[in-house]
């Protein structure tokens, strides 16, 4: 799959509190929390954000809460895809379990700045910053993790495998 | 192996498991709340499952927003108990219900050896217990609901050994801190952070628990204890369900060790906005405050309660300041009031709140406005947190907390106790 969008630039330990924070969990519609997306560090994040759109950080984006509200908020919000030089594990499971792809490289978290126009192929792990002209490559995702995400998420892989065990 | 890969191994059906496999683990507690069960359910549902994979298992602590703080809270909370009691599940009303992590190890639902998942970042706090827990989202949780099963990547294992004694007031919350601050927020990144030593044998298991909670704070997906006798002694009672005991081997593999002197570590302050700013409390500077906080998944437990009571005395909070108490759970309420350590609080002019994860993420029961500063003993210091982005937030224990509440300013409790 080819997405082309710009970029949302963010530094390290971009925290859940930050994407979506707490006091809107008194819900759990996408839409809802799409609305405070990314609210207590870029308060102009949800007008200029676009579908499509592409968020790149440095080190361990999603760091802090379990909230799966986090990855929600930002699909629901546009984003495509979110590149980041290393992600905290909770957040990673997520936005895996939920379809929120995510591209680890620390080169293209460097090499991208706010504004610029990319193209990422999900399928290559190519990330091109069209914008610059330069390319890098995302790290491969294992098998384990291919699997989940080609089934359509952790609920669709689980449901396949409870109906091929005749468990539904 | 090490502690989290036997654990592991025990749960997966293999005789040994290794850094970076993929296993598919059966889990021993599911847990939930208030405020991450609503997402779990409604997943759980799009399975097609019709019921959990052992009620007795799956549990549901509403904790966060509650007693209920708004009408969305009121109507999450409704939807939440609606489940719980159609499933039939572990499930505690407001009342007795507690904070999700002082409560489940206090009513024995977790054990020694266990892999317990949670939709709740802090679950790591049964490593305490000897037990492998790690917190998860929403839909991770569903599937564990419906199925008793959940993958995971096996974590590689840091060790933390401190040697030597701890000074006075010096307890587990100022040993994560240091950690955190020696790491950093990644410095445990994907692995499971193993604690030993000498000056970890000293430590209470409410210090334990304090420790192993924040484990998330520097990135790990787990941070365990091997059971000792205080483990097992704390165990004693409290259920009738087997658990096994399992301990690292000696040629256990570790992708670190570090190695420090517990009797050179200070009582420590995290100021804004990371928990990895920690510094000796001597070197926080003359930072005046707004509140302070002493209670939550971190810091609400009995020993936390003494602690502040013994630092405060017969003083009285500073008239600058307000002063929030919430015990964990209502055991730990109890025992308090018994102790004449509630009467102590509200005689000093603090409020005692029940218990309730509330003030903590910013949920309520002590926002913050623009400008105001709190110190607190809860987990987490990031930007907006407790309210305002305006606002700053700095984690200590119990101890520093009591003498910042007495001072109005961030103290350190030989300033204040004999």
């Amino acid at each position: 799959m080819k997405l082309r969008g710009t970029v949302h630039k963010y530094g390290a330990n971009v925290d859940t509190d930050a994407i979506i924070p707490a006091r809107y969990l008194n819900v759990s519609d996408p839409e809802e929390l799409a609305k405070h997306c990314m609210e207590d560090i870029d308060a102009d994040f949800v007008a200029r954000v676009r579908k499509g759109d592409i968020i790149v950080a440095t080190t361990n984006f999603g760091c802090g809460s379990s909230r799966e509200h986090a990855p929600v908020a930002i699909k629901a919000s546009g984003i495509s895809c979110v590149v980041a030089a290393s992600f905290a594990r909770i957040f990673f499971r997520n936005a895996i379990n939920i379809g929120l792809p995510l591209l680890e490289s620390a080169e293209a978290a460097d090499g991208c700045a706010g504004g610029d126009v990319v193209d990422v192929d999900l399928a290559s792990g190519t990330i091109k910053n069209v914008t610059t002209g330069k390319t890098y490559h995302a790290a491969a995702y294992p098998a384990f993790l291919l699997d989940i995400i080609s089934s359509g998420g952790l609920i669709e892989q689980t449901r396949m495998k409870l109906q091929s065990a005749g468990k539904l | 192996m090490n502690l989290s890969e036997k654990i592991l191994a025990a749960h997966s059906g293999k005789s040994s498991v290794s850094p970076g496999e993929f296993v598919n683990v059966r889990v021993d507690v599911v847990l939930s709340n208030d405020i991450t069960a609503p997402l779990a359910i409604k997943e759980f549902s799009r399975l097609g499952v019709r019921k959990v994979f052992d009620a007795g298992r799956v549990v549901i602590v509403p904790d966060h927003f509650t007693p209920n703080k708004d009408i969305p809270s009121a109507e999450q909370c409704k939807f939440v108990r609606d489940f719980a009691r159609e499933q039939g599940v572990v499930y505690y009303e407001v009342g007795q219900a507690g904070i999700e992590h002082v409560l489940l190890p206090e009513k024995g639902i977790v054990l020694p050896g266990d892999v317990v998942v949670g939709a709740d970042s802090h679950t790591c706090t049964y490593g305490a217990l000897a037990a492998f827990a790690t917190g998860m989202g929403s839909t991770d949780i569903a599937v564990a609901m419906a199925t008793g099963e959940i993958w995971m990547k096996v974590p590689q294992a840091i060790k933390f050994i401190f040697n030597g004694k701890l000074q006075p007031w010096v307890g587990g919350k100022d040993l994560i801190l240091y950690t955190i601050g020696q790491i950093g927020v990644d410095g445990a990144l994907y692995s499971s952070m193993e604690f030993a030593g000498p000056a970890i044998d000293e430590l209470s298991m409410d210090g334990r628990f304090t420790m192993a909670n924040m484990a998330i704070e520097a990135g790990a997906k787990a941070g365990v204890f091997t059971a000792d006798s205080k483990t097992l002694e704390y165990v004693k009672g409290r259920s009738s369900r087997k658990f096994a005991v399992h301990r690292p081997d000696a040629d256990a593999r570790y992708a670190m060790t570090y190695q420090w002197d517990a009797s050179s570590i200070e009582p420590q302050v995290a100021l804004p906005s990371l928990p990895s700013n920690a510094r000796p409390v001597s070197r926080a500077g003359n930072v005046e405050l707004d509140q302070v906080v002493i209670g939550s998944c971190t810091n609400g437990r009995i020993e936390d309660l003494r602690v502040a009571g013994r630092v405060m005395g017969k003083r009285k909070v500073h008239p600058g300041l307000r002063v929030i108490v919430i015990p964990g759970t209502p055991a730990v309420y109890l025992q308090a009031l018994r102790e004449g350590i509630i009467e102590k609080f509200v005689e000093a002019g603090a409020v005692v709140s029940t218990s309730t994860c509330g003030p903590c993420l910013g949920g309520y029961m002590g926002i913050l406005a623009a400008g105001e500063k709190c110190l607190s003993t809860t987990n987490r210091n990031f930007v907006g947190r407790m309210g305002s982005t305006k606002s700053e937030v700095y984690l200590a224990g119990p101890a520093v907390a009591a003498a910042s509440a007495v001072l109005g300013r961030i103290a350190s409790p030989e300033e204040v106790a004999a």
